[in-house]
């Protein structure tokens, strides 16, 4: 029940939000002082929201799994609305282009995860304190499941 | 909230190699400007409350070119922590990026306007982005300076 009550909650807002990914954990100091590694980020990703320099955005290079956080600073549009859009870390002395794939110089529409929209600090250090220590994980996993075992349905 | 920009430029062209060695020209523009601002105030009072952690200010010139219908550039930007002094007196600042166009839009462009904006960062909750009022429009000339630099 729980579970299954969990996922619809996970589906539920990737429907509303748009982005296949609403929320994510902050994992590097590249948007510090703003952001530190195990914030906890609210994205949007609608479709008619347009691109636009200064906003927070959440990306992933083609071939790589890890999104990045980091802030839009030069975008150029057409009139049908193709956008390519260049990206720079706060904390970051330089633009993104050395962590774009090979050959790559901007990123488009379709490398765009979501919109950083609202943040809550700390929350998503759990996450990766999970990452860090396999065990960590493995106990959490072992005491939700004994949990479920052992709960009996009223 | 109010701000002033006076500018000085130069347009320039430069060569930048692509990787497959063909060699591509874009407009490389140079914009020097003062900003005096009073981030203290906003439209709905006093800006610095006890759940902004800071702001994220930048500065971004934004035109048309033949190339494309919309181009955002940001030139500056500064991170401005409560507690900071909330007045900005800067002068004769040189754009801290790179101008570059995605072309050759930006020689005899009359109108790249430049904004001032910020980026609210609470600690906790709702991420605005806000724009300055004001804003200040820049023409730059019709020809390519080769000589002169920053």
């Amino acid at each position: 029940m729980i579970v299954s009550s969990a996922l619809m909650i996970w589906k539920g807002l990737i429907v509303i939000t748009g982005s296949e990914s609403p929320i994510v954990v902050v994992l590097s100091g590249s948007m510090e002082p703003a952001f530190h590694r195990g914030d906890l980020l609210f994205l949007t990703n609608f479709h008619d929201d347009p691109i636009r320099a200064g906003e927070i955005v959440v990306f992933k290079v083609e071939g790589r799994d890890i999104p990045i956080v980091h802030r839009v600073i030069k975008i150029h549009e057409k009139e049908n609305g193709t956008i390519k859009f260049l990206t720079k870390g706060d904390n970051n002395e330089v633009d993104d282009r050395g962590l774009y794939k090979e050959g790559q110089n901007w990123l488009e529409k379709k490398d765009v995860v979501g919109r950083a929209r609202g943040f809550l600090p700390y929350v998503g250090m759990v996450t990766i304190i999970m990452n860090d220590y396999p065990k960590f994980k493995y106990a959490l996993l072992a005491v939700m499941g004994a949990y479920v075992l052992l709960k009996r349905e009223s | 909230m109010r701000y002033v920009v006076r500018i000085t430029y130069v347009t320039h062209e430069r060569e930048i190699m692509r990787k497959d060695n063909l060699v591509e020209r874009s407009d490389l523009g140079f914009i020097t400007f003062d900003i005096t601002a009073d981030i203290l105030n906003g439209k709905n009072g006093f800006i610095f409350d006890w759940n902004v952690k800071q702001l994220f200010l930048y500065l971004s010139a934004e035109y048309s070119t033949k190339n494309n219908a919309l181009n955002q550039v940001v030139l500056w930007d500064k991170i401005m922590l409560r507690g900071d002094n909330p007045r900005l007196f800067l002068k004769d600042m040189k754009s801290k990026y790179f101008f570059f166009d995605d072309g050759n839009g930006l020689k005899g462009n009359r109108n790249v306007t430049l904004t001032l904006s910020w980026n609210v960062v609470p600690n906790a909750g709702i991420l605005p982005l806000v724009t300055g009022s004001g804003h200040v429009s820049v023409p730059f000339p019709d020809t390519y300076e080769t000589t002169k630099s920053y």
